[in-house]
């Protein structure tokens, strides 16, 4: 699978075509809750990137050795159905340490991250990722440039986002919209705008 | 069918003892030295991140007050009892007590402003502060959009006919929404005092007539109504001098009988908001 990986599908793609919360509609809780300032938006952006990584890393060298068939007490046995339950326990599970040893080897790294790691340990984009690595087949490396990319990704809405409603609190709107109505709203109009991208590969 | 499940719940189990072992040895291995004491004041501090301080919120505050480089009683936010058991769980001084509120000195709310225009801008004191001054015609009185109100952590500000009206009871002093003001209208102010000038407009007597119903004219019938020194002159207005003891009472605000009624305890001013009746139900601001 590694030799015809089409890696611009997996950078530019993950970024633009197929972007988490604008195209795939993945994590939109994190994207809604917090989008109402540029600031936080930019800790949670780098929050999903780095955790978005480590683990596609994580989760695609777990999968590789899960797809082949187990030989036990002479029963042929396939526990690809395991995949979720599995991943869901190792994101957590690699989300909990890194923040451990974020906090010991790098405080500022944890000051700026600390507080949004826990929020995303099984956040659906993150679960996604892992999801789609597996469903392709991609082999580690691949898996990890997708991650990082779809991270990048769900940061750049999530940073979009923010500057607009930054200036939609300032402006004047009629009343039934106040509120997360024109959220959703503007939501919709900027993930018609990514539309556009659709087709370049 | 059966080994699959058994296999199943064996694997997974398998994994997860191991992964709750790798994050046991981890958080052993890279566990970071905190001060306990530092929890044990952040448990007692309330938890409002407010800001009032100086600190960057809460467990700013709980760090520097071990460290001593803050008394406790620099949290507005607590109580004496609040300072005092911080003090003592911590074996320190709690340092002297000075309690503060704050308090719009502006009374001109819609119905006793001229309007001046009709502003259909940003909604928020400091916009309207750059282009032209918002709606009402006193150039130093309370702009009535809220960001006051906004700011306030405790919502302490209430908007009443598009003024600004401080409850005290809910007040703890920490100054946000003074820095906030575009007017310069909000000042601290002794917790214990009762009777204010609601009136904060530089200029001459006869200007201030011409835009508002409610000004302070300078006429000084406080200052012979109240004690020597309860009152002082400031320009073209009095202003109740918050530094002398004993501070005026309901009693001075009855004896005054101030012409334009700018000199009100805080429950007469409160009261008098709410009875009157705002002229467009649109403009009470939310």
């Amino acid at each position: 699978m590694e030799g015809n990986t089409n890696y611009l599908e997996i950078t530019i793609g993950a970024v633009l075509v197929y972007n988490f919360v604008l195209s795939r509609f993945m994590g939109v809780c994190p994207f809604l809750g917090v989008s109402k300032r540029l600031d936080t938006a930019l800790g949670m952006g780098g929050a999903v990137i780095f955790v978005m990584a480590i683990a596609s890393f994580a989760t695609s060298l777990v999968y590789q050795y899960l797809t082949t068939e187990i030989e036990f007490l002479g029963h042929h046995l396939n526990l690809v159905f395991l995949k979720i339950t599995l991943f869901i326990l190792i994101i957590a599970a690699l989300v909990q340490i890194v923040e451990v040893i974020l906090q010991k080897l790098s405080p500022p790294l944890y000051k700026a991250l600390g507080i949004y790691l826990p929020l995303i340990t099984t956040n659906c984009a993150v679960m996604g990722a892992a999801s789609i690595n597996a469903q392709e087949g991609r082999g580690i490396l691949a898996a990890t440039l997708f991650g990082t990319f779809s991270g990048i990704g769900f940061a750049l809405a999530l940073l979009i986002f923010a500057g607009l409603r930054e200036r939609l609190e300032l402006s004047q709107i009629p009343r039934p919209f106040q509120g997360m109505a024109i959220a959703l709203i503007t939501a919709g109009i900027l993930a018609m705008a990514f539309l556009g991208f659709s087709g370049i590969c | 069918m059966g080994t699959t499940i058994l296999v199943a719940i064996l694997f997974t189990g398998v994994i997860a003892l191991l992964l709750g072992i790798i994050i046991g040895v981890v958080s052993k291995l890279f566990s970071v030295p905190s001060d306990p004491r530092v929890e044990l004041v952040l448990g007692l501090l309330p938890g409002a991140n407010c800001g009032g301080c100086g600190k960057a919120g809460c467990a700013d505050f709980a760090k520097a007050v071990v460290a001593g480089e803050c008394p406790p009683n620099k949290c507005p936010v607590s109580s004496s009892e609040q300072v005092s058991s911080i003090a003592r769980a911590l074996g320190i001084e709690a340092g002297s007590e000075f309690r503060q509120k704050a308090v719009v000195l502006c009374g001109g709310d819609v119905n006793q402003m001229k309007m001046l225009t009709l502003y259909n801008g940003v909604s928020d004191c400091v916009s309207a502060s750059m282009i032209g001054g918002g709606p009402k015609s006193c150039a130093y009185g309370c702009l009535g959009m809220g960001s006051c109100a906004r700011s306030c952590p405790f919502g302490a500000i209430e908007m009443i006919n598009n003024l600004a009206v401080v409850h005290a009871e809910l007040c703890v002093g920490c100054g946000a929404c003074v820095k906030t003001c575009p007017r310069n209208l909000i000042k601290l102010v002794p917790a214990d005092s009762e009777v204010h000038i609601y009136c904060s407009s530089p200029v001459k007597a006869p200007l201030k007539r011409q835009v508002c119903n409610v000004p302070c004219i300078g006429c000084r019938k406080c200052m012979k109504s109240g004690e020597e020194g309860q009152f002082e002159v400031d320009g073209f207005k009095i202003k109740v001098a918050y530094d002398h003891q004993p501070l005026p009472g309901a009693e001075v605000v009855d004896a005054a009988s101030c012409p334009t009624g700018c000199l009100l305890t805080e429950k007469q001013h409160l009261a008098i908001e709410r009875a009157e009746k705002p002229v467009v139900e649109e403009e009470v601001a939310s």
